[in-house]
């Protein structure tokens, strides 16, 4: 056993203390051999050891998952709301969301502070063939004749269809409208446009047949975005039955919705965290006979209590720190590369056209800080007494068993 | 109330903090009343080995202490885009009258325990363990002030109430939010830069006059934790006016932000540990006369004294770079 060996030349420096270089050197050196014992220590039990190292490394993977995957996903809805519009205007009947006269964009216009204004058609389609709802929407600026559209990847797939293939939906007449899909969007921006059917306003107009001149709802351009609270607010002053919508609004929504989600799964894994609590209580509480003469032979030969001590602390400390990175390796690679198929039906929400995507792969200190709060520091607590407990033990009493 | 992870993980370590003092502190009630040295009884054995145990349970308690202030201070950033009107922590930690005291208790904690740490290590020193009683003796009055974090962080984080969107159509656009962001009152910057430099003087001279005569510890200590208050208030005041160069941003803890390439990590940790030192030298200035403590006691003065001023002096030399690299002009 090379290590005791080792150690055995320096234990008759016993104070921790370094006011000068030389006694820092020794400290150092100290803990150096205190590591190298710990680490024989640990392999020559390898099976015991390995099994709480499993269990802990399975702790920190299933807690980092929930944690990488939300932040993820948290940061993939801000990128995309970045380039949504300041504020969206609806129009609102009775408390539910109506069809917005053309007449309003003029007074939308009005506003100091908007700097342009557009109506926006669009709306939702219930696919009986495939079971799910499709967004429509015109999209003027791809000059896209009369009965000419663009579908979303996931939707092609889903359908079954190419570019050059009819898509026949059913009018609001009950006729049958059949659509040439000229190009599919690119799968880049699947997350956005996995269910969506671009068109031209005239196929939405025989499509559904809205009222003359009226719109879904009105996209605001906003000269300074500081200033987009204050034309909200003059928005509903002067068009009461309005709803302004803030970006920062929606954006906030998601994050609160991830939020209480990755929370709720947090506190659903506690009960897990609780029972690895018990199991490294009761593996540091039940030391083996083995282990106890080994603590009293120790003591007998100079170590101290505040060493036998240390090195329990560096026994947690090393055992931690593997199970820390394997979890979180593991867990970085299966969001990132692995589709994060675990929480992701929690987390992610669900629905029949739902877009893949793969999330771009980020590091977060907080997030690091927040695993190792409930991992690592309730683990230290369990075993702190435990560990005290065997380091204060009489050696001529474990020795004698 | 919000459920997010770090609110979970803040109030699990909130929790076993005041779990391992309350543990402590049940000791050393019993310590204070029974602790004999010249005693070899069975409860005085007992009482001995304990120590190891409390002292174990002290250095969890600094770690875990300074963890939560650097995750509390994290989730108040990372929670501003929640509340109408908050920019960053400051306004998170505006929204109600406790977030400012949670983490003012957050930073005497960590130098409590620092401080305890340091008694320890010097108390472990002398044979006959002279400053058992005053090391106890404080160990019960950090203990209420972990019980004060624990009620005010959960009264702060039941008080937070976001405005969300919260449904599709029922919801009305969400009013402006009221005083938050309510900036920390700016100090005019030619007094508040005067003040700052000549704390740096007065602390070389007072570390250099401890150097020489032992018995200014208090003095040393007292301009220590008096340029740690100075500090703040001149990152407050000017210094993230520097760093920002926007001269209306005051807010301390957006130098944590990696927009400002994690400057404050390398302002805040000197600042710190070198106020640990200082207020530490000062504490412990007295113990030289305690006999068991003579050998030992100038090492340590003069340790603690070299690391305080090495603190500072890291923490000016940046803040003057800052200043000097930045393109604001304050003063001209």
């Amino acid at each position: 056993m090379p290590g005791a060996s080792r150690y055995r030349d320096c234990d008759t420096v016993l104070l921790p203390a370094f006011p000068d270089q030389n006694e820092m050197r020794t400290w150092l050196e100290r803990q150096n051999y205190l590591i190298d014992y710990t680490l024989a220590a640990l392999l020559r039990r390898k099976t015991r050891n390995l099994g709480l190292l499993l269990v802990y490394t399975l702790l920190v993977f299933l807690f980092a998952s929930v944690l990488l995957l939300s932040q993820g996903l948290r940061r993939e809805a801000a990128t995309l709301m970045q380039d949504a519009p300041e504020l969206i205007v609806q129009k609102l009947n009775a408390g539910r969301h109506d069809l917005l006269p053309a007449a309003w964009l003029d007074t939308l216009r009005g506003i100091r502070g908007v700097s342009a204004v557009r109506g926006r058609l669009w709306g939702y389609y219930y696919d009986p063939a495939v079971k799910a709802n499709y967004t429509l929407m015109v999209a003027p600026e791809r000059g896209l004749t009369a009965d000419a559209i663009m579908v979303g990847a996931t939707l092609a797939r889903v359908r079954e269809v190419g570019v050059g293939d009819y898509l026949s939906l059913r009018a609001a007449n009950g006729q049958p409208l059949p659509l040439k899909i000229t190009a599919l969007l690119d799968s880049t921006s699947e997350l956005l446009s996995a269910d969506l059917l671009l068109l031209s306003e005239s196929a939405f107009h025989q499509l559904f047949q809205p009222p003359a001149d009226t719109y879904t709802d009105a996209v605001l351009t906003v000269r300074n975005p500081r200033e987009a609270r204050t034309i909200a607010g003059k928005i509903t002053l002067a068009l009461p039955a309005s709803r302004p919508i803030l970006r920062a609004e929606i954006l906030r929504t998601y994050d609160a919705l991830f939020n209480w989600r990755e929370g709720i799964v947090f506190l659903t894994l506690g009960t897990l965290l609780l029972a690895f609590l018990i199991l490294a209580w009761d593996k540091a509480a039940g030391l083996s006979a083995e282990e106890k003469r080994e603590i009293g032979i120790l003591k007998a030969i100079g170590w101290e209590t505040g060493d036998i001590l240390r090195m329990k602390l560096w026994e947690g400390t090393l055992i931690s720190l593997t199970a820390f990175l394997t979890g979180y390796a593991l867990a970085y690679v299966q969001v990132f590369y692995g589709g994060a198929r675990l929480f992701a039906p929690v987390l992610k929400g669900w629905a029949v056209l739902y877009p893949e995507f793969r999330l771009t792969p980020a590091v977060d200190l907080q997030q690091l800080l927040v695993l190792l709060a409930v991992t690592v520091l309730p683990y230290i607590v369990a075993t702190l007494i435990p560990g005290w407990r065997a380091a204060i033990a009489d050696p001529d009493a474990v020795m004698r068993g | 109330m919000l459920i997010t992870p770090a609110l979970v993980a803040l109030h699990l370590i909130a929790l076993c903090v005041s779990g391992a003092l309350l543990l402590a502190s049940g000791f050393a009630w019993t310590l204070l009343r029974h602790w004999d040295i010249a005693s070899g009884s069975e409860l005085q054995i007992r009482l001995e080995r304990r120590t190891y145990l409390v002292s174990t349970l002290l250095g969890f308690v600094l770690g875990a202490e300074l963890l939560s202030l650097l995750l509390f201070v994290h989730s108040a950033e990372s929670l501003s885009s929640q509340f109408v009107g908050a920019m960053c922590a400051t306004g998170v930690l505006n929204i109600n009258a406790f977030g400012f005291p949670t983490l003012l208790l957050k930073i005497a904690l960590f130098f409590l325990a620092a401080l305890w740490l340091l008694l320890n290590r010097v108390d472990q020193q002398g044979h006959d363990y002279p400053l058992v009683r005053v090391k106890y003796a404080l160990l019960l009055a950090i203990m209420p002030l972990a019980l004060l974090e624990l009620l005010l962080q959960s009264a702060y984080f039941l008080g937070l109430k976001p405005e969300v969107i919260t449904s599709c159509c029922g919801s009305l656009f969400s009013a402006e939010g009221q005083g938050a962001a309510a900036e920390l009152a700016g100090w005019p910057v030619r007094p508040a830069l005067l003040a700052f430099y000549g704390m740096a003087g007065l602390l070389l001279g007072s570390g250099a006059a401890l150097w020489r005569w032992p018995a200014l510890g208090a003095l040393f200590a007292a301009i220590s934790g008096l340029t740690f208050v100075v500090a703040i208030a001149a990152i407050i005041a000017f210094l993230s006016l520097y760093v920002y160069e926007n001269p209306n941003h005051h807010c301390p803890f957006c130098l944590l932000k990696a927009g400002y390439d994690y400057v404050g990590y390398a302002l805040y940790l000197p600042l710190f540990a070198a106020t640990a030192a200082g207020l530490g030298a000062g504490l412990l200035a007295p113990c030289r006369h305690i006999a068991s403590l003579r050998r030992v006691m100038p090492g340590e003065m003069r340790w603690l004294t070299g690391v305080a001023l090495a603190g500072f002096g890291a923490f000016y030399v940046l803040a003057t770079a800052l200043i000097l690299r930045s393109n604001l002009i304050l003063l001209g």
